[in-house]
């Protein structure tokens, strides 16, 4: 079930600069807390981001454990030509999740 | 005071918190309830960690950083550490041959020193990003970027982060 | 004024903030209101505004999902039998209703469970979940921007009327009342933090100290625990009967959820 929510302007004029945003829902457990039986509940963060616009990479981030519960970030593109913007999350289990969004450039 | 009273159990103060800005008795006595003894769970595991500057040296492999040409903004004081709102913006014409290649984000006092590296290019048309950021205590950050050009520039910060006055649970 | 602080190290930690003279008691008037957002800094409140960065709307859109999803033994999802999530439009607003079935009053998160277990022959899931959660935030979500409208069910008066006692009578360790805050003291500070009127109004809300969303049920325990009372069970008449209190006190004020909270 989808648990991410990306923001792309669905329309926007060649050259021109857009604002992205992507979130995702996740605990980011920084591996530092302890459950209520004083045991550390181990870490799993999402460690990666990577955003890709018509095939080609264009944004990455690199997340550690300072990065909030359900990550957000933002970021620009320019609009160059009408395509996909998709977004692949990993985690430190190796698990995946990705989201796109489709951007018409006149 | 020289006179001292037993008070009686059944009377009881009349309720008043302190004023806005007013002195910080109630952040001590939150503080005595046990939010203190969450935080101090943090600092055994931070001894372990590497100093802000090394932290930087990591990222720039060594190289000198100067300060300038970015900007961080962050809220100076922030109502809950868990979620603190970060921009950083880098001055860059964000061309072919003049852009920011990554920035770096670290902090001063949580038990890792790092934050989150963004990776950039000249078709993101202008270095900013957000992101929301996890602050276990008053603290400096700091913002590094890379340019493609190989010098470093950075910014830095400090936020004060204000306990809850509420917590969930004692156990 | 202030007390020797030898006598105070015996008082439990709230009520140690608690020392200066006397605020005013008593009901809020009704244009002082404030939602706690308006309590909240501006990059909190922008947080809640901005539907592309509110945390919360992760659980809306999960919600509109399981709103389609057919479970259990009949087969159906919630819209096979409400049709468009237009439909709930107001609905959240005007919770808890009365339920005439058990003649007692339910909360939404109580129907929901309940139209799980016997409209769709499917286990509920518990009130704190990811999806219980999810799929009371969309449906409260539907009301965003409504009124808070309490039906005028006599029925329910007994139950609001339980609500206010609970919510101006002492209780805790602490031995303080809701009320003891959030009419007497809402202008004042704890700490860093704003006591605020305590208004339902944003809930199922995303509290940045969680790090995801919750009931108002989450956080009444929460209050419980800080005047280290004894909290009521979840689902209890109790917690419904204060809802039903703190619904009426909010009446008119406008819905918010998915709220944003510190």
């Amino acid at each position: 079930m989808t648990r991410s929510l990306v923001s792309v302007p669905p329309t926007a004029r060649r050259g021109e600069i857009v604002d992205i945003r992507a979130m995702i829902a996740h605990p980011m457990e920084t591996g530092y807390r302890m459950g209520p039986n004083g045991a550390e509940i181990p870490r799993h963060i999402i460690t990666r981001l990577v955003c890709t616009y018509g095939g080609a990479e264009v944004f990455s981030a690199e997340f550690f454990p300072a990065v909030s519960a359900n990550p957000f970030v933002a970021f620009s593109l320019i609009a160059a030509e009408s395509g996909t913007v998709a977004f692949e999350w990993t985690d430190d289990e190796g698990q995946t999740e990705t989201a796109s969004a489709e951007i018409v450039v006149s | 005071m020289t006179e001292r009273t037993i008070r009686e159990p059944t009377i009881r103060e009349p309720i008043a918190l302190e004023p806005a800005g007013g002195p910080s008795l109630g952040r001590r006595a939150v503080l005595a309830g046990g939010v203190g003894i969450l935080v101090m769970a943090l600092p055994l595991r931070a001894l372990a960690r590497p100093s802000l500057e090394q932290a930087v040296a990591g990222f720039t492999g060594g190289a000198p950083v100067n300060a300038g040409r970015v900007r961080l903004t962050v809220p100076p004081l922030v109502e809950n550490g868990n979620a603190v709102g970060v921009t950083v913006e880098v001055e860059s014409p964000m061309s072919e041959a003049a852009f920011v290649r990554r920035i770096g984000l670290f902090n001063e006092k949580n038990p890792q020193a790092d934050v989150a590296i963004f990776r950039l290019g000249p078709r993101n048309g202008r270095a900013r990003i957000s992101t929301r950021i996890r602050l276990a205590t008053s603290q400096t950050v700091l913002a590094v970027a890379e340019l493609s050009d190989g010098t470093y520039w950075s910014s830095e910060a400090n936020v004060i982060v204000t306990l809850a006055a509420c917590i969930e649970d004692l156990s | 004024m202030r007390r020797p602080a030898a006598r105070l190290l015996v008082l439990a930690p709230l009520a140690l903030a608690l020392l200066a003279g006397a605020a005013q008691a008593g009901d809020i008037a009704p244009h002082e209101r404030r939602s706690g957002s308006t309590f909240m800094a501006p990059e909190t409140q922008a947080m809640q505004a901005d539907d592309t960065g509110n945390p919360g709307m992760l659980w809306v859109l999960q919600g509109a999902g399981l709103w389609e999803q057919k479970a259990g033994a009949s087969g159906r999802s919630c819209a096979d039998c409400h049709g468009s999530a237009a439909s709930l439009r107001g609905v959240a607003a005007r919770y808890p209703a009365f339920d005439a079935a058990s003649g007692k009053p339910i909360d939404l998160s109580g129907r929901i469970r309940q139209c799980r277990s016997e409209r769709q022959g499917a286990t509920p899931w518990p009130r704190e979940s990811d999806e219980q959660l999810a799929l009371t935030t969309f449906v409260a979500h539907q009301s965003r921007g409504l009124p808070i409208t309490p039906p005028a069910e006599p029925r329910l008066d007994p139950y609001r009327e339980t609500g206010r006692q609970l919510f101006t009578s002492r209780m805790g360790q602490l031995d303080l009342s809701c009320a003891n805050c959030h009419d007497d003291n809402w202008n004042q500070r704890l700490a860093g933090s704003a006591v605020t009127q305590a208004h339902p109004t944003g809930y199922p809300l995303y509290r940045l100290e969680w790090q995801g969303i919750g009931s108002l049920q989450r956080r009444l325990r929460n209050c419980m625990i800080g005047v280290r009372a004894e909290p009521f069970a979840a689902g209890s008449e109790e917690f419904i009967a204060l809802e039903l209190y703190l619904m009426q006190r909010a009446a008119g004020m406008s819905m918010e959820t998915p709220g944003v909270r510190p």
